[in-house]
């Protein structure tokens, strides 16, 4: 084995991670603010992939789809924080759950409306169509290069946002103690529609980026949702230092468990049953290292403490 | 108490409108509702199941699927053991299939009592969200791992050819099926009234209450709710093979975590912690499904509007809001 190839899939569980991170992200800051759990995020993340290739097709460019995609996240978040979300905040976590799934179903079936029932492609933008040159030896794919650099820098704004701005500052004080901002005089209600938005407009980038490398279609953020639970779980609900940190190691966990398990089962199984034996564990991977973590760190792996 | 007294009317009326319903599909000649009232009451003997951890025992189980599934991979294993007379395991005991269904429903309790332990005890280390989503974390292991059985068909799933059988009863006929199952559900439901109002009870509401009083009592919190916690377990696992049963057929769908979400919409629409709550949240989905769905192809936009429309304007479920009664905690 090639350490080309190791680079390679390094890399694309980084990729992997740094798109469950931008999911994550908006899910950790919702739940740390408002202390809401959001089962829609995923078909936020849905409207954004929808709306980039749409846009894209529309315009012929993909940088007009993916800004269109992100405005769109925000403003459909935006909305639904306005006519549902904010109703559930002094909810107890099982209304939510209930309330957020039936979104998905609205969500889900207005986006078939809208879009119809074929899945849209999305192309690679031309000036990231090709291959960059690994040390070893092979290419990497420009276009997940450039996600993962996207990637890191909305991870840095988010950063700079929280820790360095007058809005990022109100945000870190809704974490602690939300009854002192409002009564120091935020105003409370647009402060969560913004954070909501924020995090709505992070999904629908990652959907906008990730149009690109697989068929959008309804439901597709779902399978992702669960992941970004997975992540903000490890990492600590409402760490986004967390939430960096576990993203990556989840994407790295899940691609290296894909490649490398049935391999390594090959060296004392048959070829078939290693396979298949390899293949479920990488699945379980994840799963597996979440349980792990939660049976020794019950609150994640930065708790934040609330 | 008139508003107890309100809400047991209305447990009545709802059980015998489940047990009217086939009965008169029957007699109109319409079999396609036998089966639909089968569904509802499996699904609601789900519910149940779930209920008793999440509405007593305020264990918020977001793998419920995990132990439904089990149930159904343990009705669909041995049928198809029992179907070709192959072993299931060959050493060091000889263990077939079987087409007995009191077999079939034995070893699914067994099962789901086994993994519900091992879940429960890891689980039961963490609270609120985390449990949440640390029992979603292993109902996905146990989806992934039937994915991985290609001798249970993986993603495709295993089909039961011959509905098992019951002594002195044709489990053949549809109705006869439902009888079955609505037995069942109301035995169970019945056995968790009694386990509600016992000194356990007393322990397990104690634990979601104030955990802290409990073990002031003497009574440590944990073995109570892992014992609370397997027994839903159980009851979810029974009616996941009720369920393999009656669609002649099981696969990973069964194990999935939308499925567990669905049960936790029964739970809660119905009225979380009432007795009957799972019935009647069962019974709505259901038949909002259906019914909507032949009027139109946009149905999934209606259910989800009803959906929330009850969340934020009904609390208390369905159940609370015919018993006109405040949320039960």
């Amino acid at each position: 084995m090639s350490a080309a190839f190791l680079i390679e899939q390094l890399l694309n569980g980084v990729q992997l991670g740094v798109m469950l991170f931008l999911m994550a992200a908006g899910l950790t800051l919702v739940f740390g603010v408002m202390g809401l759990i959001n089962l829609a995020h995923g078909s936020l993340f849905m409207v954004g992939a929808f709306f980039c290739s749409w846009i894209a097709g529309q315009t012929g460019s993909f940088w007009a789809g993916l800004g269109g995609g992100f405005l769109a996240a925000a403003a459909a978040g935006a909305l639904v924080e306005v006519l549902v979300i904010r109703r559930l905040y002094d909810r107890d976590h099982l209304d939510q759950v209930l309330a957020t799934f039936a979104l998905i179903l609205i969500f889900s079936e207005l986006t078939r409306w809208v879009f119809g029932d074929r899945p849209l492609y999305l192309d690679i933008p031309p000036g990231l169509s090709g291959a960059v040159p690994l040390p070893g030896g092979g290419g990497y794919p420009a276009y997940r290069l450039a996600i993962i650099g996207a990637g890191l820098v909305t991870a840095v704004g988010l950063y700079l946002l929280i820790a360095r701005t007058r809005l990022g500052m109100q945000i870190r004080a809704g974490e602690s103690d939300r009854e002192m901002i409002g009564a120091l005089g935020v105003d409370i209600r647009t402060l969560y529609t913004a954070v909501f938005a924020l995090g709505a407009a992070l999904a629908g980038l990652a959907g906008g980026m990730v149009g690109a490398l697989q068929s959008v279609q309804v439901g597709m953020g779902e399978p992702v949702l669960i992941l970004a639970f997975v992540v903000i779980i490890i990492g600590g609900i409402g760490s986004v230092k967390g939430a960096l940190i576990s993203a990556v190691l989840v994407g790295v966990t899940d691609t290296l468990g894909r490649v490398f398990l049935p391999q390594l089962f090959g060296l004392f199984l048959p070829p078939s049953e290693a396979t298949s034996v390899g293949a479920s564990l990488s699945a379980m991977s994840i799963y597996l290292l979440m349980a792990g973590v939660l049976a020794f760190k019950p609150k994640g792996l930065f708790p934040v403490d609330a | 108490m008139p508003e107890a007294s309100r809400e047991t009317l209305v447990n009545v009326v709802l059980a015998l409108a489940l047990l009217a319903a086939p009965l008169i599909a029957v007699a109109l000649d319409e079999p396609f509702y036998v089966t639909l009232a089968s569904r509802v009451a499996i699904l609601a003997l789900a519910g149940v199941g779930l209920n008793l951890a999440l509405g007593t025992g305020g264990m918020v189980s977001f793998g419920h699927a995990a132990f439904f599934g089990l149930g159904g991979y343990v009705a669909g294993v041995a049928a198809l053991h029992g179907f070709e007379g192959s072993s299931f395991i060959a050493w060091p005991l000889e263990v077939g299939g079987s087409e007995h269904m009191l077999v079939i429903w034995g070893i699914a309790l067994l099962v789901t009592a086994v993994v519900a332990l091992g879940i429960g005890a890891v689980s039961l280390r963490t609270s609120g969200v985390y449990f949440i989503m640390i029992t979603l974390a292993f109902a996905q292991m146990i989806y992934y791992f039937a994915i991985s059985l290609p001798t249970y068909g993986g993603e495709d799933g295993l089909s039961i050819y011959l509905r098992s059988r019951l002594p002195g009863i044709e489990a053949d006929d549809p109705l006869t099926f439902f009888l079955v199952c609505y037995a069942l559900l109301l035995g169970v439901i019945y056995l968790l009234h009694r386990l509600v109002d016992s000194r356990f009870g007393a322990a397990l509401q104690c634990a979601r209450m104030n955990p802290e009083r409990l073990a002031t009592l003497g009574i440590a919190p944990f073995p109570v709710k892992l014992t609370a916690f397997t027994l839903s377990a159980m009851i979810t696992g029974l009616a996941g093979a009720l369920f393999a049963e009656l669609n002649g057929f099981v696969s990973p769908s069964m194990l999935s975590w939308q499925l567990s979400g669905e049960i936790i919409i029964f739970v809660i629409l119905g009225g979380v912690g009432r007795l009957f709550g799972p019935l009647a949240g069962a019974a709505l989905f259901i038949l909002l499904e259906s019914f909507i769905g032949g009027l139109t192809d946009r149905w999934q936009l209606i259910l989800g509007l009803i959906l929330l429309s009850v969340v934020l304007f009904a609390r208390g479920g369905v159940i609370g809001l015919l018993a006109g009664k405040a949320r039960h905690d």
